[in-house]
């Protein structure tokens, strides 16, 4: 009969991601809850002392699946080598953190099963039994609650930020390594050299007060309102990455996810509805003011300062204000 | 070449949702709606492939009830030659295995060389579809795919990783790309456009109706997130006085100014 919680550890360039401690916290959690033992997978090639760094945590065992194929990540390897240790292990739920890669070759993975993910979970609780997963929809508007339908096993991917790295517990002692020599079939995808573009032109990382803009501005020509404001409190402006998207914006210029990570002293967003893409890019700001004109926008959820209203009556003013006292 | 592009229509982004009695989906009834963003940079990738190789097809599908065709005529219009209309009334409770399972049925006789899917939806957020039709119908795929050099006899793509890293891949055509947003920049619909797109093809084909057995998740409950700070919201609905208030704390309490 299916049992316990297989959580999968994600590794690049010999090191564990931080989502995949996070992942862990989260199987460990809801194993205590519906009282699960919990099983991490490491899928590498030669790569045993990965596991061995998992092995230091509260699980019951650590399934290392070794072959050559997994040497370089690629969907067709992973999807084959963690269906054979899921057949293997025979879960009844299989936890894995919400990052590309992941998204990369986990519905592929849950196909093989007739099945989906639940994904991007940011919660999961379990009452007598049944656990409830809680997911953002609506780029972040809304939760959503969701139970699994009967059949194991159950796969669910946790969002990066759900769970606390440093909640994933120690074990008293090393648990056991299995290793398994897994077969892979053919793998069709040959990736290159992972690389980074050149050098920013522009490092927001160093601005104290940034300015960012989102697709409420609506038009380019309405770009010189935000850069006056942004003169006036001597600051940067950024944007999410619709703007950049529609080139009104370079890239550079891009916070969020696939842009920078920024901490400045203030940030002002102004007509970003604030999705979790953008939020991991500026949540750590000293002073978060929001403006929009959507009252249920996410963005107020981290903002110290909202107004709800028009941004177009909003900036004018602002900067006016703002003159005035800088005298 | 051969291309489909898997489009799905969505909320507007700007509407104002609303949860409907039973609290299992947004009120859709006075809903507007648009097509799915990295969808419509889907459709561009694949009519400027179509371009550069010089002859093919570009072939939309999308799947969901009548008002669907509001966002197959914008495609067509911008360019693409013919649509797939599955029809299925509620999108609401659908899963992407479901989902992609449909789809599958609906265009493996298609034979295309390429699909092209956005990378998530913006109502459910899945970031499935795509993989579980790939898998589905035994193609190599690659996701968040923002670079797609279809010249050689291989494809070449290039994927977005996490904090600004970034992967070439190769693979054999046929094969399924989703698609990140920002891939290039969207053209519009010409007059012209329009006007050709009134003679194009739109072919409707069923859905099974009966697969709630198959689900593997539900939605039990919706609900607007819990606020985890709290804000001083500033001008009582009056954007200005709002501002002006605005300025006197950045002074005063966050001392900015
Ligand atoms: C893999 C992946 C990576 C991503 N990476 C990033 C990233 O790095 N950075 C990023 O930002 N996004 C990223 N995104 C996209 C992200 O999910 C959102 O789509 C995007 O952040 C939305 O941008 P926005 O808030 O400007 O637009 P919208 O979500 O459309 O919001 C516009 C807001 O403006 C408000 N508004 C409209 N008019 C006015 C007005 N007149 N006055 C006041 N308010 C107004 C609306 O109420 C709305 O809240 C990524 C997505 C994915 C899937
Ligand atoms: N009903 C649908 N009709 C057409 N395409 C869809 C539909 N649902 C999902 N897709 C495609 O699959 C992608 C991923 O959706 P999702 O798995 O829901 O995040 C979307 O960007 C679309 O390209």
């Amino acid at each position: 009969m299916s049992d316990g919680i297989l959580v999968f550890a994600e590794h690049r360039a010999g090191a564990f991601n931080k989502t995949t401690f996070e992942a862990i916290a989260a199987a460990q959690g809801l194993g205590a809850e519906i009282k699960k033992g919990v099983t991490a997978v490491v899928l590498g090639a030669g790569m045993s002392d990965l596991a061995n760094e998992i092995a230091a945590y509260k699980v019951e065992k650590v399934i290392y699946a070794d072959n050559e194929k997994l040497a370089e990540y690629t969907p067709d390897g992973y999807a084959d080598a963690m269906e054979r240790v899921v057949r293997a292990a025979d879960p009844q739920l299989v936890v894995m953190p919400h990052t590309y890669l992941v998204r990369d070759f986990a519905p592929k993975l849950a196909a093989r099963f007739k099945k989906d993910l639940i994904s991007d979970c940011l919660r999961a609780q379990a009452t007598n039994g049944q656990v409830v997963f809680s997911r953002r929809i609506f780029l972040g508007k809304m939760d959503a609650d969701v139970v699994a339908g009967d059949d194991a096993p159950v796969f669910a991917t946790f969002q990066s930020g759900a769970y606390r790295s440093e909640q994933a517990e120690k074990g008293s002692a090393a648990a056991e390594v299995e290793t398994m020599a897994v077969e892979v079939g053919a793998v069709r995808m040959q990736p290159e050299p992972a690389f980074q573009e050149v050098k920013q032109a522009v490092d927001l990382t160093k601005a104290d007060v940034i300015i960012a803009v989102g697709r409420g501005i609506k038009g380019q020509e309405n770009l010189a309102l935000v850069e006056s404001l942004a003169q006036a409190l001597g600051g940067e402006v950024a944007a999410s990455r619709p703007i950049c998207d529609a080139g009104w914006l370079p890239i550079d210029r891009q916070i969020g996810s696939s842009g920078q990570t920024v901490a400045p002293k203030l940030y002002i967003a102004l007509g970003i509805s604030g999705a979790i893409q953008h939020l991991v890019g500026m949540k750590n700001a000293g002073t978060i003011v929001a403006v929009n004109k959507d009252a249920e926008a996410p963005i107020f959820d981290i903002a110290d300062y909202g107004i709800v209203g028009d941004l177009f009556e909003v900036i004018p003013v602002l900067t006016e204000e703002v003159k005035k006292l800088k005298g | 070449m051969k291309i489909l592009v898997l489009m799905k229509q969505v909320a507007n982004k700007d509407a104002i949702l609303r949860i409907n009695k039973d609290a299992t989906w947004i009120e859709e009834g006075d809903l507007s709606h648009e097509v799915n963003e990295s969808d419509g940079y889907a459709l561009e990738e694949a009519l400027r492939l179509k371009e550069k190789g010089g002859s093919g097809e570009v072939v939309v599908v999308s799947m969901g009830p009548q008002r669907v065709k509001a966002v197959i005529k914008d495609a067509l219009a911008r360019g693409a030659d013919r649509a797939i209309h599955i029809l299925r009334d509620n999108l609401s409770q659908l899963t992407p295995f479901v989902a992609a399972s449909t789809i599958a049925e609906a265009v493996r006789a298609e034979n295309a060389d390429l699909i092209l899917t956005g990378l998530q939806s913006d109502d459910h957020g899945f970031a499935q579809t795509g993989v579980i039709l790939a898998e589905l119908m035994n193609l190599p795929h690659a996701t968040i795919v923002i670079e797609v050099d279809a010249s050689g006899e291989n494809l070449r793509v290039k994927r977005e990783l996490e904090s600004g890293w970034y992967q070439w891949y190769s693979m054999p055509k046929p094969a399924l790309l989703t698609i990140q947003s920002g891939i290039s920049q969207i053209r519009y619909a010409t007059l012209k456009g329009i006007m050709a797109a009134k003679k194009k093809e739109i072919r409707e084909v069923a859905a099974a109706t009966d697969d709630a057995g198959q689900a593997s998740q539900r939605i039990t409950k919706i609900y607007f997130p819990q606020k985890s700070k709290q804000t001083q919201f500033l001008g009582d609905g009056d954007a200005k006085k709002g501002a002006a208030q605005l300025a006197e704390k950045l002074r005063t309490e966050a001392r900015i100014i």
